[in-house]
C-alpha cells in the first residue's frame, strides 16, 4: 500500500471517515505518521474552543476578583483556586463520572459523557481559571496614569473598560496568556487518559502514538513523531499570539514594545 | 475492624460505613496516599540534584559539558509533559534491560528487536522472571521515580541556572577580590545567595509536581487515581458483603479535595521559607526585613 492510500484511508480516521479497521501489525513510517496526525484534529478542536470561550469567563473572572464586593470576589477565588489547585487529571476524572452519574437523571447530560462536549467543558473552566489569574494579575498593574487619564477625559463605567481598561489588560497579559494558550493544547492530550472513552477508537495524537508504542514495544518512533508534530503547533500558536501582541502593542514607541517572553510550563 | 463488622447486611447506616470504610481494599486506599506521598518525598530532592547538576553543567566553560546541561534544559520545551512519561517509562526499561543484555549475555546472537517484540536474555530481565511480586512493583515504582526526576530535573535546573545568573554580579567581583577560584567562588557566594532568587520558581515547580503526581497511574503504578476507581465502580452482592453503585464521583471528590488540601498546604509553607529566605539578601524583601529590625 502506498503512502497516499495511507493517507486517503487514515487522514480524518480521528473524526470517523475513512478506513475503519487501524493497522494491527507491519506498521509503516507512513501510517504512524498518518494516524497520529489525524488525531491532532482532536488536540486543535478542544485547544480552539476551550481558549476561544474561556477567554470571556476569564475576563469576567478576573474582574470578579479584583471586584470591591465581596459577594463577586469570593466565589471568583474560589473558582481560580478550584481549579489552579487541583490538578487536571483528577478533574476529568471527577467531571467524567459526575457527568455518567448525571445521565440517567435527565437526557441534557447525555452528550457530556463523550469527550467532544465533556472534556471541552472541564478545559474551558480549566482555562477560564488559570486566565483569569493572568488577567487579575494584569488587572492589578495598569499604570495608574492611564486610570487617571481616563478620568480625566470623563470616561466612566463601561466606556473606560472598553477603551482603557481591558486594552491595556491584554497589552499587559499577553505574554503570560501566550504560555496558557501552549500549555492549554499541551494539555488536551490528557482527555483520553482519563475517564473518557475513546469511542470506535477515535482518539487525540497521543492516543494514537501510545496505540503503537503498545502494539510495537517501540516507544523511539512514535513519541518523537508526537513531538514533531506538537513543537510545529507550537509554533504556530507562537507566530499567532505574536501576531496579536504586535496588534496589542502597536500605539507603544518601538523599543518600548515587548516581545513575547515564553516561559513554558509542566503539567495542569 | 469493628467486631460488630460481621453481618453487614444487618447494619444501619452509620455503622455499615465505618465497616465499609475499613475494608482491607480500603486500607490499600489509604496506603496509596503513602505512596503519592513517598514519590513526592523521594522525587522533590533527586529532581533537585538532577537541576543543580544540569545548571551546574550549562554554566560550565567546558563546551561539550555546557552543551549537554543546555540541551537537557531544552529538550523538555515544547512537548506535551505526558508523552514524556509514556515515553519515558519503556525508554527506560528497555535502556536498562539492553545494557544488563549487553554485559550478562555477550554471545547471544538473535535480533533483539524482533518485528513488534523486544527480546532480550532471560538473565537481563528486569525484574527476573524469578523475582516475587513486590519486586516488580518496586521496580516499576522506581522507574516512576526515575522519570519524574529526570522530566522535573530539567524544569529545575532551568529555574536553577536563570537563578544563578539573578545573583548580582558586584556579589561575585567580590569574591574574585578576594582572591577566591571560580569553584571557592561558586560554592561560598554563588551558591548560598542563589536560593532567594530560585525560591518562586521551584515553588511554582512543587506545585506542579503535586498536581502531576496522578500520573503515576498511568506508569502502571497503583496509585489512588488506581484504588479509587476501582473501589468506586458498583459492586454486586455476589463478590462483596458490601454492595454499592457507582461512587467513582464521590472517590475523585474525595481526591479533589485532598489536592486542593495538600495545594493550601504547601501555599502557606512556601510563604514561610521565604520569608526565611529573605533574610539578609540583597533584594527587596531583604532589605524590608533589616529595616524592620533596625
Amino acid at each position: 500500500m502506498s503512502c497516499w492510500e495511507t493517507i486517503a484511508d487514515y487522514a480524518l480516521r480521528s473524526v470517523g471517515i475513512g478506513e475503519r479497521l487501524l493497522p494491527r501489525d507491519n506498521f509503516t513510517l507512513c501510517q504512524q505518521f498518518t494516524l497520529i496526525g489525524s488525531g491532532l484534529i482532536w488536540n486543535v478542536y478542544f485547544a480552539v474552543i476551550a481558549l476561544a470561550s474561556g477567554f470571556f469567563l476569564a475576563t469576567a473572572v478576573a474582574l470578579g476578583k479584583a471586584s470591591r464586593i465581596r459577594a463577586i470576589r469570593k466565589p471568583s477565588e474560589w473558582f481560580i483556586f478550584l481549579f489552579r489547585g487541583s490538578p487536571l487529571f483528577i478533574q476529568f476524572f471527577f467531571a467524567y463520572f459526575l457527568f455518567l452519574s448525571l445521565k440517567p437523571v435527565a437526557p441534557v447530560f447525555d452528550p457530556f459523557t463523550s469527550a467532544w462536549a465533556g472534556a471541552t467543558i472541564v478545559l474551558f473552566l480549566n482555562t477560564a481559571a488559570y486566565s483569569g489569574e493572568i488577567f487579575y494579575g494584569a488587572l492589578r498593574t495598569i499604570p495608574k496614569g492611564e486610570l487617571e487619564a481616563a478620568d480625566a477625559y470623563g470616561l466612566s463605567g463601561w466606556s473606560r473598560f472598553r477603551r482603557i481598561v481591558w486594552p491595556t489588560m491584554l497589552r499587559l497579559a499577553w505574554p503570560a496568556y501566550t504560555n496558557e494558550a501552549i500549555f492549554l493544547f499541551h494539555a488536551t492530550t490528557l482527555v483520553y487518559f482519563s475517564g473518557f472513552p475513546a469511542w470506535q477508537q477515535r482518539g487525540d495524537a497521543l492516543y494514537y502514538a501510545n496505540y503503537f508504542a503498545d502494539k510495537t514495544f517501540n516507544p523511539f518512533v512514535p513519541y518523537p513523531i508526537l513531538a514533531g508534530y506538537f513543537i510545529l503547533l507550537t509554533l504556530v500558536i507562537i507566530a499567532l499570539f505574536g501576531a496579536i501582541n504586535a496588534r496589542l502593542n502597536r500605539h507603544l514607541p518601538q523599543e518600548a514594545r515587548r516581545g513575547l517572553r515564553l516561559r513554558l510550563n509542566v503539567i495542569r | 475492624m469493628f467486631p460488630f463488622c460481621t453481618d453487614p447486611d444487618t447494619l444501619d447506616t452509620v455503622r455499615w460505613f465505618a465497616c465499609y470504610l475499613t475494608t482491607g481494599k480500603h486500607m490499600s486506599f489509604y496506603l496509596s496516599f503513602g505512596t503519592v506521598l513517598l514519590l513526592l518525598a523521594i522525587t522533590a530532592p533527586t529532581a533537585l540534584a538532577f537541576g543543580f547538576a544540569g545548571a551546574a553543567a550549562a554554566r560550565s566553560r567546558f563546551l561539550p559539558l555546557s552543551l549537554f546541561g543546555k540541551g537537557y534544559i531544552a529538550i523538555v520545551r515544547g512537548v506535551p509533559d505526558i508523552a514524556f512519561f509514556l515515553f519515558f517509562v519503556i525508554a527506560l526499561d528497555q535502556i536498562f534491560e539492553w545494557t544488563r543484555h549487553q554485559v550478562l549475555c555477550p554471545d547471544w546472537d538473535q535480533p533483539i528487536r524482533q518485528g513488534n517484540d523486544f527480546i532480550v536474555c532471560q538473565a537481563a530481565k528486569l525484574p527476573l522472571n524469578t523475582a516475587p511480586q513486590w519486586m516488580h512493583e518496586t521496580y516499576g515504582f522506581f522507574l516512576a521515580v526515575l522519570t519524574f526526576a529526570l522530566v522535573f530535573g530539567a524544569f529545575a535546573a532551568n529555574v536553577l541556572f536563570g537563578a544563578m545568573r539573578a545573583v548580582p554580579r558586584a556579589q561575585m567581583e567580590t569574591a574574585e577580590a578576594y582572591g577566591m577560584t571560580r569553584r571557592q567562588a561558586f560554592w561560598r557566594v554563588l551558591v548560598p545567595q542563589m536560593w532567594i532568587y530560585a525560591i518562586p520558581g521551584l515553588s511554582n515547580l512543587w506545585m506542579v509536581l503535586i498536581k502531576a503526581t496522578p500520573l503515576l497511574f498511568l506508569l502502571g503504578v497503583e496509585d489512588i487515581v488506581y484504588w479509587a476507581r476501582e473501589l468506586g465502580s458498583s459492586k454486586t452482592p455476589r463478590f462483596t458483603d458490601y454492595p454499592h453503585g457507582d461512587w467513582r464521583m464521590w472517590y475523585f471528590l474525595a481526591l479533589l479535595v485532598f489536592y486542593l488540601a495538600f495545594t493550601r498546604v504547601s501555599e502557606i509553607a512556601l510563604e514561610r521559607l521565604t520569608v526565611r529566605l529573605s533574610h539578609g539578601q540583597a533584594t527587596a524583601q531583604g532589605e524590608a526585613q533589616r529595616r524592620a529590625g533596625a
